[in-house]
């Protein structure tokens, strides 16, 4: 890990209407961390994650990758960045439903301009390191909860994405079926070094992470204090 | 909870077993919980003996001090039977050193300070332990009944942090209604 982060945010506001959903958020995250953004619902997780990630603008301040400023680029840049450097994982996988699972995975690639026969293969190979490469054939419609989810996750690490966004991955799993999907992300990260951004409201859920940002009210919580950033801890992590 | 239906549990399955043999099944069976000491093994075996829950079954010394083992008896499998079928008391007391922390560091702290402070450097002391259960958790060396054990601390450990999160939360309210109590 470098000392030079790799996402950061300076003074973040973002407003829907009258509603402040951020107000002046500083956060920086470092490459190959993986990062709980935690807090009660509506306090902010999910407008940080869509700024961090260049799907939203914020209104004010700055958010920085990899040294180069990202929310200042016009929509055709942001979309090229998120769609070769960031993967997005949401609540409810977000699959288009015509599609197999197979197809679902191969997308990103073929959006990207990639061979059908490569993009397949990557697609095979993503599905089966996620234990679901027997559902390839399926529509979305014909999948459990658990396996659309782990499709959704192969779709957005098919990329190789150096920044994995997750928002509530797990919030329409089961225990179990959630617990697969998160140890499927924390060994995303130890062999490939893929930093993530893990959005959750759920203490357990955010115990997978290396370190955790708490938010209230758009802001950094008060109390929210990490003994983990306290020792400098986060670098302990391969 | 006592020791003695452990150990009936383990002897259930009417193999006598010595003290030693008996300790070792036990803090495997029970995994991150608080080993049995020997003499708290040999104590209680001494009085389950007193009891009639079990009976030595013979003495061998192979080269080494003399050994007991021990056997469950009928009244042993009952008192299992009966322990295992009654319902226990959902938490009938609080009893956790984190509730009376905040209780004591409320009355004495002039404006919640204490208290506030104390529950902020607990909070981030319980995200570090379940950070670090959940490594544990994810080790896939890691067996059943350590992922069982780790899950029962896990989901302890989150109840508290949803009440240190509420309890941040109330503090200035709680501290209020303890000093209007001082004054009625
Ligand atoms: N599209 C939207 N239009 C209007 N208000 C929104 C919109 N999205 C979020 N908000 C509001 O912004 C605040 C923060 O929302 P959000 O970032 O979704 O929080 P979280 O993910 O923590 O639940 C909330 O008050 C929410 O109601
Ligand atoms: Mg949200």
């Amino acid at each position: 890990m470098t000392d030079q982060p790799l996402l950061t945010a300076r003074q973040l506001a973002l407003s829907y209407g009258p509603t402040p959903a951020l107000r002046g958020l500083d956060v920086t995250v470092h490459r190959g961390e993986i990062v709980a953004v935690t807090g009660p619902s509506g306090c902010g997780k999910s407008s940080l994650l869509h700024c961090l990630a260049g799907i939203l603008r914020p209104d004010s301040g700055e958010v920085h990758y990899a040294g180069r400023r990202i929310d200042t680029l016009g929509e055709a840049e942001r979309s090229r960045l998120r769609r070769t450097e960031f993967g997005v994982l949401f609540q409810f996988g977000q699959l288009v439903a015509e599609l197999s699972a197979l197809e679902n995975v191969a997308l990103p690639l073929l959006l990207g301009g990639a061979r059908r026969s490569g993009a397949y293969a990557a697609a095979h190979e993503r599905l089966d390191r996620l234990g679901v490469d027997d559902v390839a054939g399926l529509l979305p419609g014909e999948m459990s909860g658990g396996q659309l989810q782990r499709v959704a996750l192969a779709r957005a690490l098919v990329t190789d994405p150096a920044v994995l966004f997750a928002d509530e991955p797990t919030g329409a799993l089961d225990s179990l079926a959630g617990e697969r999907v998160l140890t499927e992300l924390v060994r995303e990260s130890a062999e490939h070094g893929t930093t993530i951004v893990l959005v959750t409201h759920d203490g357990k859920v955010a115990a997978y992470a290396h370190r955790e940002i708490a938010l209230r009210d758009g802001a950094l919580d008060p109390n929210g204090l990490d003994l983990s950033a306290l020792a400098g801890k986060q670098g302990d992590h391969r | 909870m006592s020791a003695v239906h452990v150990l009936l549990g383990i002897l259930a399955d009417g193999t006598p077993r010595h003290g030693y043999d008996l300790k070792q099944a036990y803090d495997a069976l029970l995994p991150r919980a608080r080993p049995l000491a020997f003499g708290q093994a040999y104590a209680t075996l001494g009085r389950m003996v007193r009891d009639e829950l079990i009976a030595e079954a013979g003495h061998d010394s192979a080269g080494g001090p003399e050994r007991t083992s021990y056997q469950i008896t009928g009244a042993g499998r009952d008192s299992l039977a009966g322990w295992l079928g009654t319902v226990e008391r959902p938490a009938p007391f609080v009893t956790e050193a984190l509730f009376t922390k905040v209780v004591v560091a409320l009355r004495t702290g002039s404006d919640g300070a204490t208290a506030r402070a104390y529950l902020i450097a607990q909070r981030a002391a319980h995200t570090d332990r379940m950070r670090e259960l959940t490594r544990a958790k994810t080790d896939p060396a890691a067996n059943v009944s350590d992922v069982v054990a780790v899950d029962y601390l896990l989901g302890h450990l989150d109840a508290d942090l949803a009440w240190m999160q509420t309890t941040l939360t109330r503090l200035g309210a709680l501290r209020a209604e303890l000093h209007e109590g001082d004054h009625r």
